[in-house]
């Protein structure tokens, strides 16, 4: 995904920040990647490289890491985070139609963020909510026994803040639900 | 040091704490369980509820976090004791409870007993946890104060004993520390079930002066959560079982690994490790005994191989999550090649149990060779789901119905998945197993951590296999050709059965595979990786030969081989509710009047059939996928 306007310069004083916090040891890849995912949201290559470089270690291990363990994302977040749990409870009781549903109505795939960085949507093991089943995970509110008539709920309220804050709003998605309640 | 100086230093740190919690108890005291799923349920808007109300009373009452005591079907919990009244707990409260609470039970008192759950001390007028089958077969001892105690007051653990085990320790010689859990039997809670006596032996005996003590607390199964309720509601606990194994293995640095994704996890332990360390439980010269211990937290990030051990530890090294040959065992060449022990949260939480009551009375609980209890999450088609802390022994049967008082709607039980991804599914027969590592295994499913979920006629065996599969085929780390290739071409079968593609030649494969994928796995994910597969071709095979050859799914839960369809002697034509429901316009009115689906658009998304009224209830699944013929109906 292409960098924003200004994204490589905060990429470089971040990773400067976090290595003055740590020791360059190979232990220390695991809390440094998660150091910096907490703070940008996500790993972009260029601070997997600077990484790297950091640690002396070749690129291909933190890449390695990062792709190896699932709490790592390649792609930035959205502004807003949907989360379908896929644990057992929800699964049997409807969470793929969930994922489905959002799939279809933001137009992406599972781990994907939609290309105005508004929606990103992803699978998780359990929240441990297991009596709200089908559980969604929206901006670190939990959303219980979710229906596709629920999921067209929470995408409208979302685009609603939005418009709020007086925004231009997501044109393309608000379009296609208009499209679809006439 | 000597026992008696250490017992007057530990009396001494229990005496403030008594004092304190005397002076809490003067006034009515509102305890909210806040774990994580809790806080789901909306209990922290309860606790700001509670505080705002009592502000505007302007009451003298005082309102405490707790944790989970396992009751999740009620969440949000509170548990108000008031001086004069047993301590009361209600269930599902909401902000509009809390008003009434506030008002009728705190100024005016009458409890609302209509609204209370269960009283938590014996009296004459509310039945206790013991009044009902629940409590009856509960016997809980790990879970004993979850949802009682703040779990960030560490003086709430001191009043109920805590640290106690600890004080006794260290006056004592390691090895006869080992010698009580070994002759207690206490075998891991992890999943295999390894005495933990014989790996602390193994550790202590092995060489090497610098040696470590690890806490896992990797859960990774999907539909499991009682070590994340235990951290979160009990946190010292964990603390003093893990210092007592580092004081007996000889180790001086202990580490917790713990999910990144249970954040609050983490923070309690964090907070109260720090608080160890201010009361002198942690850090240099324990309570004056000269052992020394630091413990600090690795967050693990969430790779379901991590559980297992020699796994967990290459991460904590920084590489990659995978297994390696075993010997040499991690008791001597661990986390960076030296000693190392691993034990499970729950493994951990017995032990100052058994410290402070002794192995006898930890052995006169649970079966001869398996003491102690079970924690099992009760969940999926279940009435009564949450945690539940049962001695070992006890049947699938008392726990599901008794317990878990059966599936709701008066649907019919099918079968009970217990162990998570590596675990089985056992029908209604296998019910009277009791539960234990041994019989379980027996069955073909295994105590895994402990998830329990129990299916009933609308769930598909055959989808279940293939949800497992695509959970273990995702997780493996790919060491092992059989695992990573293996596990891949099993879903692909499952998967075409569940499309109405498979074939009886795929069944012959899939049996060799699982199989062999058992054989030629390296660690216990791959091992146990095809049980789902296993247990249900040899218990429902069946349905798995429905799917086959009728192309139909007796639980109508396979989509690509069931259709929605809308019966046309029952569709009223007046109500609309259908076609409003649709997320794809597939339904649409018929020059009748009777609303009809388009099979091409419908995504089987079930809600026009949640949304019919039941007064018509005209919406069906049909399986296998075809149209019924409409002969006199048409006109």
């Amino acid at each position: 995904m292409e960098l924003l306007k200004g994204e490589k310069e905060a990429i470089l004083k971040h990773t400067k920040e976090i290595f003055q916090e740590f020791e360059a040891k190979r232990e220390n890849l695991i809390p440094i990647l998660q150091e910096v995912q907490k703070r940008l949201g996500y790993l972009p290559r260029l601070a997997m490289q600077k990484i790297a470089e950091f640690l002396g270690i070749p690129p291909v291990d933190v890449f390695a890491l990062a792709t190896f363990y699932n709490q790592f994302r390649l792609n930035p977040p959205g502004k807003n985070e949907i989360k379908v749990c896929m644990g057992t409870a929800c699964y049997m009781v409807g969470g793929k139609i969930a994922l489905e549903s959002f799939e279809r109505r933001l137009n992406i795939k599972e781990g994907q963020t939609t290309p105005d960085r508004e929606y990103s949507l992803e699978r998780v093991a359990c929240v441990g909510c297991c009596t709200l089943a089908p559980v969604v995970v929206v901006n670190e509110q939990i959303e219980g026994k979710v229906s596709p008539t629920r999921v067209d709920g929470i995408i409208l309220s979302l685009q609603g803040e939005k418009s709020k804050e007086g925004e231009e709003a997501n044109e393309d998605t608000k379009e296609k639900l208009k499209g679809e309640k006439q | 040091m000597t026992a008696a100086a250490l017992l007057e230093h530990y009396s001494k740190l229990k005496e403030e704490a008594l004092k304190k919690k005397e002076q809490e108890q003067k006034q009515p005291l509102i305890m909210v369980g806040t774990a994580s799923c809790g806080i789901a349920a909306g209990a922290l808007e309860v606790k700001e509820a509670f505080l705002k109300e009592i502000k505007k009373h302007k009451l003298q009452a005082s309102v405490q976090e707790v944790g989970c005591m396992g009751y999740c079907y009620a969440e949000p919990i509170a548990i108000i004791s008031k001086p004069g009244f047993p301590p009361l707990c209600y269930g599902n409260v909401d902000e509009g409870l809390v008003k009434l609470l506030v008002q009728s039970f705190l100024i005016e008192d009458d409890p609302c007993y209509e609204y209370a759950l269960v009283a938590l001390e014996p009296n004459d007028i509310f039945p206790t946890f013991s009044d009902f089958p629940r409590g009856v077969y509960e016997h809980k001892i790990i879970m004993e104060h979850c949802g009682f105690i703040d779990p960030e007051e560490i003086d709430h653990y001191l009043v109920h004993d805590g640290y106690a085990a600890l004080a006794k320790v260290l006056s004592q010689k390691p090895e006869e520390i080992i010698e009580i859990i070994k002759s207690a039997k206490l075998r891991g809670r992890g999943g295999a079930g390894f005495p933990a006596g014989i790996k602390w032996e193994a550790c202590r005996k092995a060489a090497g002066e610098e040696k470590y003590v690890i806490c896992n607390a990797d859960e990774g199964d999907p539909g499991a959560f009682m070590d994340r309720s235990i951290l979160e509601s009990n946190p010292h606990q964990v603390i003093e079982g893990l210092a007592i194994c580092a004081y007996a293995v000889g180790a001086s640095q202990g580490y917790f690994y713990i999910r990144a994704e249970y954040p609050l996890a983490v923070k309690r332990v964090q907070k109260a490790l720090q608080q160890a360390r201010e009361k002198g439980f942690l850090g240099k010269n324990i309570m004056g005994s000269g052992f020394n211990l630091e413990i600090e937290i690795f967050q693990g990030s969430g790779a379901f191989v991590c559980g297992e051990s020699s796994a967990l530890v290459s991460s904590m090294e920084g590489k990659m999550g995978l297994p390696r040959h075993r010997p040499p065992r991690l008791t001597s060449s661990g986390y960076r090649g030296k000693p190392t022990v691993i034990n499970n949260v729950k493994t951990f939480s017995y032990v100052p149990a058994i410290i402070r009551k002794g192995a006898d009375w930890f052995k006169s609980i649970g079966t001869e060779d398996s003491p102690g209890t079970a924690v099992f999450t009760l969940v999926g088609k279940v009435k009564n789901k949450g945690l539940v802390e049962v001695p070992m022994g006890t049947t699938l049967r008392q726990l599901i119905f008794d317990v878990g008082e059966g599936p709701p709607d008066d649907k019919q039980f099918k079968a009970v998945q217990i162990g998570g991804p590596s675990g089985g599914c056992l029908p209604e027969s296998a019910l009277d197993i009791p539960i234990d590592f041994d019989s379980l295994k027996e069955a073909g499913a295994i105590m895994g951590s402990g998830g329990l979920v129990v299916l009933d006629e609308d769930d598909c065996m055959v989808a279940i296999a293939r949800y497992f599969l695509e959970f273990t085929q995702q997780e493996s780390c790919g060491k092992c050709t059989f695992c990573r290739l293996g596990t891949k071409h099993i879903l692909d079968i499952l998967t075409d059965i569940t499309r109405g593609e498979g074939t009886m030649e795929s069944l012959q494969i899939l049996q060799e595979l699982a199989e062999d994928v058992k054989d030629g796995s390296l660690c216990n994910l791959g091992k146990t990786a095809p049980n789902p597969v296993l247990t249900t071709l040899k218990y429902f095979k069946d349905e798995y030969l429905a799917h086959i050859m009728e192309k139909r799914c007796p639980a109508l839960m396979c989509k690509e081989i069931t259709l929605y369809y809308i019966l046309p002697e029952k569709c009223t034509k007046l109500c609309n509710v259908c076609v409003g429901s649709c997320p794809t316009e597939a339904i649409f009115t018929r020059e009748d009047g009777i609303k009809v689906i388009d099979q091409g658009k419908c995504v089987k998304c079930d809600n026009c059939r949640k949304t019919c009224p039941p007064e018509h209830d005209a919406v069906v699944k049909l399986s296998p996928a075809i149209l019924p013929e409409e002969g006199g109906e048409k006109k």
